[in-house]
């Protein structure tokens, strides 16, 4: 069976001056797969989201989301595609219900329509009785589950996650990898992860991407990646963080 | 662009900074009213009588500033404060992505902004003006004809596009600087350059250009006063106090200094004491009146192509 490809890359590549951010990256994605995107920092996993959603030219390369071109039609990208940044920040003076409320218009809902689909967001993230206070008082995890439930209320096709469980609590980590994992099997929404949380990346994602300074060193399910190159010493299935660590320590 | 427009107006209206204006155009207006009027009444007791006398409302100054000074001097600071922190603070709180990452075009963000800005600048303005319109019939008992609102409407139409400029500036400076604090100095800096400076650097140039030697010679006190207006020209601030001086005064035929008419241009001014009509007082300021607009699109144009090519990296 093959899936159908949501994203696709083909030598994308990304120089600043003479530093090269991103270099002949070459990736896909499939529709409903969970994809985790690692790298240390520095890698060049922001500079690839951003030429996803058109917020960057690239260099040189291809790039096709959903079929269309970023750099070209970015305003039908960021239809279907919602993105979640890493430093995402929400209006201080706001509460967390008029933050969702904005951005439902910037989508062209009508409020009637937005207003339901917030009180369902809000409901699925555990945000429901916080959603009245100002979002300058809300803590770090619960800024993250405002950004969950605005990425909810656009009910994306494709969402780009950049370390969705930072901050939060135990608790609140398997709620939000449940939801993913919902989402991405039921309504059939493609994840790109980024995280340096490796156990979470295990935990849901399909397939894993490897970056090195530009470079995809890696690509595959995690029994992939596990088999190839030098076999576990005892046997015994490699753990992704097992795996990360062999393409860094050669290096 | 709609939405981004509504929740801009819905901040600038919610924001303390806007009430503190606001309340300070209130006290302006009623603090130039009541020494104008004052004036103004001493001066019809004493039998003066001038058909632009509602007029004299804006342009007198009384123990104070005239409001068309006032307007000239700490408009700026209006158009400044609505747009100092336009973009770098939305850049600053990690909004900008949140803004960036929806569907829609990042020119909406900087147009939405501007006007939000700008329809601010006019309800004040126009406020403003009514306010002492007001007070001012109340207090004066005068009635402004046609021909007064008129020229009143041409006044605010001016003086939102010399606010505009200032916005844009400030809009401008936002974008460049990504500290909110030296955006504001900034603007600032310019301000004080333009409304203080430039009116001393203009007669230092023209000393040092086109030195007067002769006390009787007509040639070079001529040329001195050319070469000065001309530098002095090249802030708005001195712009919009020579339009708006046209506007709001019938009996201005020119823009040009007394020092640079002729003899024979005097004595016709003087056979023919007679106001401009409203179509005529615009033709003199068309040429102030675009240059204005023409500085405010300059600006608007720089922070809109700046802010299309800026990469937003906080993502």
């Amino acid at each position: 069976m093959q899936a159908e490809t949501v994203i696709e890359t083909e030598g994308l590549t990304k120089r600043y001056g003479s530093k090269t951010a991103v270099d002949g990256l070459s990736l896909r994605v499939s529709r409903g797969e969970i994809f985790g995107f690692l790298g240390p920092n520095g890698a060049g996993k922001t500079t690839t989201i951003l030429m996803l959603l058109g917020l960057t030219e690239p260099t040189a390369g291809r790039i096709d989301v959903l079929g269309f071109n970023p750099t070209r039609q970015p305003l039908q990208v960021k239809r279907l595609v919602a993105c979640l940044p890493e430093n995402v920040g929400y209006y201080r003076d706001l509460t967390g219900r008029q933050n969702l409320r904005y951005v439902a218009r910037l989508n062209g809902l009508d409020d009637r329509e937005g207003d339901s689909r917030i009180e369902e967001a809000l409901r699925r993230v555990g945000l429901v009785e916080a959603a009245d206070k100002r979002a300058g008082t809300y803590s770090r995890g619960m800024r993250q589950r405002l950004g969950l439930a605005e990425l909810l209320i656009r009910r994306p096709r494709m969402m780009i996650l950049d370390e969705p469980t930072l901050g939060l609590d135990p608790q609140g980590i398997v709620a939000i990898l449940d939801l993913i994992r919902s989402l991405s099997a039921e309504e059939k929404v493609s994840v790109l992860l980024c995280s340096h949380q490796l156990q979470h990346v295990q935990a849901i994602c399909d397939r894993v991407g490897i970056m090195n300074q530009g470079r995809l060193v890696a690509q595959g399910t995690l029994q992939e990646l596990a088999g190839s190159g030098v076999e576990a010493a005892d046997g015994k299935r490699m753990g992704l963080e097992e795996i990360y660590l062999r393409y860094f320590q050669e290096a | 662009m709609r939405s981004i427009l509504r929740k801009e107006l819905a901040d600038h209206f919610n924001s303390t900074r806007f009430l503190i204006l606001y309340c300070l155009v209130v006290c302006v207006s009623l603090l130039i009213t009541n020494t104008v009027s004052l004036n103004i009444r001493s001066a019809m007791a004493s039998g003066a009588k001038d058909p632009h006398l509602f007029l004299l409302l804006f342009t007198t100054s009384g123990h104070f500033f005239s409001l068309a000074q006032f307007v000239a001097f700490f408009g700026p600071l209006i158009g400044l404060i609505m747009g100092f922190d336009a973009i770098n603070r939305e850049k600053n709180e990690g909004t900008m992505s949140l803004l960036l990452s929806q569907p829609v075009h990042r020119d909406a963000i900087i147009n939405g902004k501007f006007l939000a800005g700008l329809i601010v600048i006019a309800v004040m303005m126009t406020s403003l003006v009514l306010l002492i319109s007001g007070f001012g019939m109340l207090v004066v008992g005068v009635i402004p004809t046609p021909d007064q609102v008129a020229r009143l409407l041409l006044y605010v139409v001016l003086s939102i596009l010399y606010l505009g400029f200032w916005l844009g500036l400030a809009i401008l400076f936002s974008i460049l600087l990504r500290s909110i604090g030296t955006s504001a100095l900034a603007g600032i800096a310019f301000w004080i350059v333009v409304s203080f400076f430039v009116s001393f650097g203009s007669t230092l140039v023209a000393n040092a250009v086109a030195p007067v030697e002769h006390r009787g010679d007509v040639e070079q006190i001529q040329r001195h006063a050319r070469i000065a207006a001309a530098v002095s020209r090249t802030s708005p601030v001195h712009l919009y106090t020579e339009a708006s001086d046209v506007i709001m005064d019938p009996y201005k035929k020119t823009t040009k200094s007394f020092l640079m008419m002729g003899p024979l241009e005097k004595i016709s001014l003087a056979r023919f004491d007679s106001p401009l009509d409203v179509p005529q007082s615009l033709l003199v300021v068309a040429p102030y009146l675009v240059t204005i607009l023409a500085l405010t699109s300059l600006c608007f144009a720089a922070s809109y192509w700046i802010f299309m090519r800026q990469e937003i990296r906080s993502i």
